[in-house]
C-alpha cells in the first residue's frame, strides 16, 4: 500500500510549484532570474553546464497583512567575504532575510552567521545594551545620554589637562564602516594623540607591514572569486571552512574543476578535510615549511627566471640563504614535516600555475609574523605568481571592514590611506579636513608626540602598568575607551584585568556590554554606551578583496542606541572641536534631535584625501549604483562588460569591477574601474592593470630597484621602469601642459599622493597608461626589517630548548611603539625556568564558524548560541589518556602566566599529540567562575565561557607588535 | 510533475551550519528544536565528511505508516507534511524515522512532548498559504512564494541542493563527472528506495 494520502476534510492546496512553472512558460527567463529561485547559483561561466534550466519561477513574495514590505540591501557584518543580504522590513521591523543571488561575491550563499543576521534587528529577547549605563557601587545603573556625554567628557578633559592627551588610549573598531573608522582617526587626532588602534593590530598587522614592504600595498592581491582561475591553492595558516566559509564556495568549485588544494596547518581543520595534500607541521614553523618548499623549487629549476629578472629584487640572496639553511634535514628538524611531503607541495605549486597562497591568522599571530608572511610572498615571487589572475597572495582578512579600517581608520602610526604621521602627512590631511595645521599641532602634547607612533592595542595594558620611566611618553595611560572592540581577543588576560582595575576611567561604546563590562573588579569608573550595529545605519565597508560595498540602513537604531559617528560628534562638541570635526560634513537631525554627520559626506571627504591607495574614485553614487546592479558583474572576473545604466544616477557601470576594489584612482569622473588583481602587467592601468610600486628608492647597493626594460603594464607610454610621479617628473616628460589650468594651480609642487585636483593621476593614467606610483621591482629582501631575509625564530614560549639554541628570538627592544618589549630576556627566562617541562603542551587558538571575534554579538544570537554552548579545548587522545581525561570532561588549562581556565575536553585527533587548541570567542567566565551577575540586567550573552586569552602569554611581533597567540605553552589537567 | 528532494553533497559540505540557522531564522524555530542539523563522520580525521540532514520527504514515509492519528499527508510534489491540529505528540514517528527528523518541543510543566515539528520543505502546512496561522504552526511557506527552502538557498558552498529530483540529479551528475567522486547520493536509497546510485536515477546518466 502506498502511504501517499491526504488527511480528509482538508482543503486541496494549490500546488505552488506547478503554478510557478506555469508562470515560467509564459515569459522568457534569463539565467540570473533562474538562479534567484534555484538555490543553486553557480555563478562562474565555467559552471553554466551545471545550471538548472527548468526549476522554478521568479520569486514573488506574497504580501503579508499589515503594511508594505521594503527590501533593504545590506552586507553581513561577520567576516570579510562581504556576503550581501536582502532585508525585508515591514513597519520598521526586520521580518525576513533573503539571499542575494545577484551578488558576485557570495551568490546568495551564507554560513551560520550570515544566515542569522536578522537576529540583529529583533527587539524581543534581545541581549543588547539598551541604554547608557554607569557603574555605581559595583552595579550598572541606567543613565541618560546627556549625563553620559557630560560625565565622561568632563573626566577625559580633566585627564587630558592633568596628564596630557596621550594619557587616554582609544580602541577603535574594524566593525565600524569606512566612514566611521575614518572619522575615528580624525576624532582621536583632534583629541591630541596617536594612542589609538583597532583589530587589525591583532589580525593582519604583520601582513600589512610585510606585504606592503615587499611590493607596495599590504592587502589581498586578488580576490576570493579569483580562486576560480587558480590551478593550485595552498592554505597555510587559514582555516577558511570555518573562518571564511563562503570563500569555500569558490575554492571548492575550483577544486571540482581540477585545481589542486594543499593545506598546511598544525591542526587537521575542516579545510584540511577537503585538501588533496595535507601537511601537519609544528606550530610556529611556517618559515621552515615555506623555505623548505622553496628549496625544492630552486633545486629543480622551477623558479620563473624571466619574472625574477624583470620584476624582483634580491632573490639571489634569498636563494643562497634557502639552499644553505633550509636543506630538507633542517626543515624536518624544525617543522617535523617529512621531505617527501614538502617536495610534493613544491611540485604541486610549481606544476600547476597559476598557483596561489592563502593565509590568515595562523601566519600573522607570531613574534615573527612579519617574516612568515614575507616568506609566503617570496615563494609566490619565485614562482612568478604575483600579478596574475589565479595567482597572488590571497590574504583573508577577518572582520567585515578590517580592510577598510586598516586603509582609512585609526592606526597609531599613520593617517588615513597609509600617509604616515610626519609633518607633510599631517599637512595633507589638515588641508583635506579644512583645519589649520598649527591648530592641529596645538592639540598634541608636542610636534614630537604628534609624529611618534602611538601604543598598540595589543600593549595598552603595559601603557597603564609599566614603570613610568620606561615608557616613551610623559605619563602612563589613565583611561581606556573600548569603542567596538572585545577585550578577550587580546592576550595576557590576567594582566589586562589588573590594568582595567588601575585606570581612572573605562568607557565601552558597543552594541553589547562586551567582556569589558565584567572583567575588572571595579566599583565605579566604568561607563557603557550603546552604539547601534551597521544594520541600523548606512555606510561602506571594504571586503577582503578590496571591493567597497554600500549598506542601506535596515532599521532605525534599536533601543537607545546611536550610530558611532553621532556619538563621536557629541563628544567632539563636548571636547570643543565640533566645528573642526565636521568642517566639510553636513549634519542631519536624528529623531531625538541629535546631530548626525551625513555618511555620504564623510565618504566624499575620504574620496578627497586618500589618493595613495585609490579610495578616491568610489563616490557614494558609484557604490550605490553597484549595489543596485550586482547582477551586472561576472563572478569569475568581477567585471561588468556591457553597458548597464543605473536609472537613479544615470551612471553606466560598463568596465567597472564590482565594488571598485581599491586602488580606484583619480576622482570619480576619471572612471577608473578599480583593480581586481594587483600588479597585473597584462592589463592597461585603466583596465585595472598595474605593476609593483616604486616606494623604496630607485636603487640599492648600486642595483636598480626599477623594473627592467620591457616590463610594464600593458600599453604604458614608458616601457622601462620608472619612479613615482610628481610635478617635476611631469614637467620633465613634457606632460605638464596636459593638466588644466586649475589642475596646474593645485598640482604645482605636489605629487600623485597629495595633488587634490587629481590632475597628476588623470594625466599619468589616462593619457599615458602609466602607473602613478611608478614601476619597480618587488623586494625579496626587505632591508628595513629586523630580518631582511625571513628567518625562523622560535616563539617566546617554545617547547624545544634545542631549537631555541639554534633559532633564538630577537634582542629586546627599548622603546618600541612607546614601550619596552622583551624578546630574548623573556625566551631565555622561560628556558631557564624549564617552563616547557611544567607546561609541555603547545597551545594554539582559532575560530569557530558560529562565532565572530570576541563573540559577544554572536553569543547573544540564540540561533548561533544554540550550536556552541560551551568552550572547549581540543586535546589529542594520547594526551587525554595519559591524564585520565575523557571526552567532554571539565579540565583546567593552565599557562605560565599563572592563570587557568575551566573548559570541556574535546578529545580528538584533529590536533596532534602534544598540541591543544581552544577557540577564542568565549568570555564571561573568569578562571572557573561565571560572571553573569556582573552584566547589566538582560544584557549578558546567552553563552558565556572561559576566554582562552585569560591564559595566553607574552610575545609580540618585531615590527608591528602583533600578539603571539598561535604558539604558546600550557598544561591540561582534569578538573 | 515535480518531485521535490534534497541532495547534500558531502564533497562540498563544510559543516558551516548555514542551513541550520537559515532554517531557524526563516521559521523562528525555538531553541532545542532542530529541523535541520549537521552530521559529521570521521570528525577530525582524514576522511572527515559532513552531511546536512533534515526530513528527506521519503517516498514510503515510515512516519506516515506509523502515525496513529494519520496526521501526515503528502503534497503533489512529494513533500511530506503534517497537521499539528491532529498530532498528539506520541513520538512514534520519531522512532520510525531513519533520519531523526521529527522534533518534539517540550510542552507543559512535566516535560510532556508537545506537537511534533519537522522540516516542511518550507512548504507550510494545511492552513491557507502564507497565513498567519500557517506561519505560527509551521513557519514560512516559501514554496507558495515560488522560492525554494531557505537552507538550500543559503548554503555556503551549494552543497545542499533542493528542487525537483531530476534537475538535482543532473546538477549533481555534472559535479560527479567533473571531479570523479560521489556516485552514491547520500540518503536517497533509504528515503526513496532503490540503490541510491546516481546512475540509477532519472537524469543520472548522460
Amino acid at each position: 500500500m502506498l502511504l501517499n494520502r491526504k488527511s480528509e476534510g482538508r482543503a486541496e492546496r494549490a500546488n505552488p510549484l506547478s503554478r510557478a512553472m506555469g508562470a515560467l512558460g509564459a515569459k522568457t527567463v534569463d539565467r540570473r532570474s533562474f538562479l534567484k529561485g534555484s538555490g543553486i547559483t553557480a555563478g562562474a561561466a565555467a559552471f553554466a553546464s551545471q545550471l538548472p534550466l527548468n526549476m522554478i519561477g521568479e520569486a514573488s513574495a506574497a504580501p503579508a497583512a499589515g503594511g508594505k514590505i521594503e527590501v533593504k540591501r545590506t552586507v553581513c557584518t561577520h567576516c570579510s567575504v562581504g556576503c550581501a543580504v536582502d532585508a525585508h522590513v515591514q513597519n520598521g521591523v526586520w521580518i525576513r532575510q533573503e539571499p542575494v543571488f545577484d551578488s558576485p561575491l557570495n551568490l546568495g550563499a551564507h554560513c551560520a552567521k550570515g544566515a542569522s543576521v536578522r537576529e540583529h534587528g529583533m527587539t524581543e529577547h534581545s541581549h543588547r545594551l539598551k541604554s547608557p549605563m554607569k557603574l555605581v557601587d559595583g552595579k550598572y545603573r541606567k543613565i541618560t545620554w546627556e549625563q553620559a556625554i557630560n560625565e565622561i567628557g568632563d573626566k577625559l578633559l580633566q585627564i587630558r589637562k592633568e596628564s596630557g592627551p596621550d594619557a587616554v588610549f582609544w580602541l577603535g573598531s574594524s566593525k565600524h564602516s569606512n566612514e566611521q573608522s575614518y572619522m575615528f582617526r580624525k576624532f582621536v587626532s583632534m583629541f591630541g594623540t596617536n594612542n589609538m588602534d583597532h583589530q587589525a593590530r591583532i589580525c593582519h598587522s604583520t601582513t600589512v607591514a610585510g606585504v606592503a614592504n615587499t611590493w607596495g600595498y599590504g592587502a589581498m592581491t586578488n580576490s576570493y572569486n579569483d580562486l576560480l582561475n587558480t590551478k593550485c591553492m595552498m592554505f597555510i595558516g587559514s582555516n577558511a571552512a570555518e573562518a571564511h566559509p563562503v570563500s569555500m564556495l569558490h575554492a571548492l568549485h575550483a577544486k571540482e574543476t581540477g585545481a589542486k588544494m594543499i593545506v598546511c596547518d598544525p591542526r587537521f581543520t575542516r579545510t584540511a578535510a577537503k585538501a588533496d595534500h595535507y601537511i601537519r607541521f609544528r606550530s610556529g614553523t611556517d618559515v621552515p615549511v615555506l623555505f623548505g618548499i622553496l628549496y625544492h623549487i630552486f633545486k629543480n629549476g622551477w623558479e620563473d627566471q624571466k619574472y625574477l629578472n624583470d620584476r624582483v629584487f634580491g632573490m639571489d640572496k634569498v636563494r643562497e640563504d634557502v639552499m644553505k639553511n633550509w636543506t630538507p634535514d633542517k626543515v624536518t628538524e624544525a617543522s617535523g614535516v617529512a621531505e617527501a611531503d614538502i617536495f610534493r607541495a613544491a611540485e604541486m605549486m610549481a606544476k600547476n600555475r597559476p598557483s596561489t597562497v592563502i593565509w590568515c591568522m595562523g601566519q600573522t599571530q607570531h613574534s615573527i609574523g612579519n617574516a612568515m608572511v614575507r616568506a609566503s610572498c617570496i615563494l609566490q615571487l619565485a614562482l612568478g605568481n604575483v600579478g596574475t589572475s589565479g595567482g597572488g597572495t590571497n590574504i583573508y582578512r577577518g572582520h567585515d571592514n578590517v580592510q577598510g579600517a586598516t586603509d582609512v581608520g585609526p592606526n597609531p602610526d599613520s593617517l588615513p590611506g597609509y600617509y604616515g604621521i610626519v609633518a607633510g602627512s599631517w599637512k595633507h590631511w589638515c588641508r583635506v579636513w579644512g583645519v589649520d595645521y598649527e591648530w592641529m599641532k596645538s592639540r598634541f602634547a608636542s610636534q614630537a608626540m604628534m609624529e611618534k607612533p602611538g601604543m598598540t592595542l595589543s600593549r595598552w595594558i603595559d601603557g597603564v602598568t609599566e614603570k613610568n620611566e620606561l615608557i616613551d611618553q610623559e605619563n602612563n595611560l589613565r583611561a581606556v575607551v573600548y569603542w567596538g572592540h572585545a577585550p578577550n581577543s587580546q592576550t595576557r588576560g590576567l594582566e589586562m584585568k589588573a590594568a582595567m582595575e588601575k585606570v581612572d576611567l573605562m568607557v565601552v561604546v558597543d552594541p553589547y556590554p562586551s567582556a569589558s563590562a565584567v572583567m575588572p573588579d571595579r566599583k565605579e569608573g566604568v561607563y557603557l554606551l550603546p552604539a547601534c550595529t551597521q544594520f541600523e545605519t548606512s555606510g561602506s565597508a571594504t571586503a577582503s578583496n578590496r571591493s567597497l560595498q554600500w549598506r542601506d540602513k535596515v532599521v532605525e537604531p534599536l533601543f537607545e542606541s546611536k550610530p558611532d559617528h553621532t556619538i563621536m560628534y557629541a563628544f567632539a562638541k563636548k571636547f570643543g572641536f565640533g566645528a573642526e570635526f565636521v568642517k566639510n560634513i553636513k549634519l542631519v537631525k536624528d529623531k531625538n534631535g541629535w546631530d548626525e554627520p551625513l555618511v555620504e559626506d564623510m565618504l566624499r571627504e575620504i574620496n578627497n584625501g586618500v589618493w595613495t591607495i585609490g579610495y578616491t574614485g568610489q563616490s557614494p553614487e558609484r557604490l550605490k549604483a553597484h549595489m543596485r546592479h550586482m547582477d551586472a558583474f561576472d563572478p569569475k572576473t568581477l567585471r561588468c562588460t556591457k553597458s548597464v545604466v543605473d536609472k537613479e544616477t544615470g551612471y553606466d557601470l560598463e568596465g567597472d569591477y564590482f565594488g571598485l576594489p581599491w586602488p580606484c584612482y583619480g576622482n570619480a569622473k576619471l572612471k577608473h574601474p578599480g583593480t581586481t588583481n594587483l600588479y597585473d602587467t597584462s592589463k592597461h592601468v585603466m583596465d585595472g592593470g598595474g605593476n609593483f610600486r616604486a616606494n623604496f628608492g630607485i636603487s640599492r647597493d648600486g642595483v636598480s630597484l626599477l623594473a627592467e626594460d620591457g616590463s610594464h603594464s600593458k600599453g604604458a607610454d614608458i616601457t622601462t621602469g620608472y619612479p613615482e610621479f610628481d610635478h617635476v617628473l611631469l614637467k620633465k616628460l613634457g606632460w605638464w601642459s596636459e593638466l588644466t589650468p586649475e589642475e596646474q594651480k593645485e598640482a604645482e609642487g605636489k605629487n600623485w599622493k597629495n595633488d587634490l585636483s587629481g590632475g597628476i593621476q588623470r594625466v599619468v593614467l589616462k593619457n599615458h597608461g602609466c602607473h602613478p606610483f611608478g614601476n619597480a621591482k618587488a623586494r625579496a629582501v626587505v632591508w628595513n626589517f629586523p630580518d631582511a631575509i625571513p628567518k625562523h625564530r622560535e616563539p617566546i614560549y617554545s617547547n624545544r630548548p634545542d631549537l631555541v639554541a639554534k633559532y633564538p628570538t630577537h634582542d629586546d627592544k627599548k622603546a618600541f611603539w612607546r614601550l619596552p618589549t622583551l624578546y630574548k630576556t623573556a625566551q631565555q627566562k622561560a628556558i631557564n625556568d624549564k617552563v616547557h617541562e611544567k607546561f609541555p603542551i603547545v597551545l594554539t587558538s582559532g575560530r569557530l564558524v558560529e562565532y565572530e571575534g570576541g563573540g559577544e554579538e554572536t553569543r547573544s544570537n540564540a540561533w548561533l548560541a544554540e550550536l556552541q554552548q560551551e568552550n572547549f579545548v581540543e586535546i589529542n587522545p594520547k594526551d587525554a589518556q595519559s591524564r585520565g581525561i575523557k571526552y567532554w570532561d571539565y579540565v583546567w588549562v593552565s599557562s605560565p602566566t599563572g592563570a587557568r581556565i575551566k573548559v570541556r575536553a574535546l578529545v580528538t585527533e584533529r590536533v596532534g599529540a602534544g598540541v591543544s587548541w581552544i577557540p577564542f570567542h568565549f568570555a564571561g567566565w573568569w578562571q572557573g567562575k561565571d560572571l553573569l551577575d556582573k552584566y547589566p540586567e538582560g544584557a549578558a550573552p546567552i553563552v558565556r565561557g572561559e576566554s582562552v586569552n585569560t591564559i595566553t602569554t607574552y610575545g609580540y611581533d618585531s615590527v608591528t607588535m602583533m600578539q603571539e597567540t598561535k604558539t604558546t605553552l600550557c598544561q591540561i589537567e582534569r578538573a | 510533475m515535480a518531485r521535490m528532494k534534497f541532495i547534500c553533497d558531502a564533497e562540498r559540505c563544510i559543516e558551516c551550519n548555514g542551513c541550520v540557522t537559515a532554517c531557524k531564522s526563516e521559521h523562528e524555530v525555538p531553541w532545542g528544536v532542530n529541523r535541520r542539523r549537521l552530521v559529521t563522520v570521521n570528525d577530525g580525521k582524514p576522511g572527515e565528511r559532513s552531511i546536512s540532514v533534515a526530513c528527506m520527504h521519503c517516498t514510503d514515509a515510515p512516519c506516515m505508516a506509523v502515525c496513529p492519528v494519520d496526521c501526515f499527508y503528502k503534497t503533489e510534489d512529494g513533500i511530506v507534511l503534517h497537521d499539528k491540529d491532529l498530532c498528539v505528540g506520541c513520538g512514534y514517528c520519531f522512532y520510525a524515522c531513519p533520519f531523526g527528523a521529527p522534533q518534539f518541543p517540550q510542552a507543559g510543566a512535566f516535560g510532556l512532548r508537545g506537537k511534533m515539528d519537522k522540516c516542511t520543505y518550507c512548504a507550510g502546512g494545511p492552513e491557507e498559504n502564507g497565513s498567519a496561522e500557517e506561519y505560527r504552526k509551521y513557519g514560512r511557506n516559501r514554496l507558495a512564494e515560488g522560492k525554494l527552502p531557505a537552507c538550500a538557498e543559503m548554503c555556503s558552498t551549494k552543497a545542499l541542493l533542493a528542487g525537483d529530483a531530476e534537475v538535482l540529479t543532473k546538477i549533481y551528475r555534472t559535479r560527479v563527472v567533473t571531479r570523479g567522486k560521489g556516485e552514491e547520493i547520500w540518503g536517497w536509497s533509504m528515503a526513496y528506495g532503490g540503490s541510491g546510485k546516481l546512475a540509477d536515477q532519472p537524469g543520472g546518466k548522460a
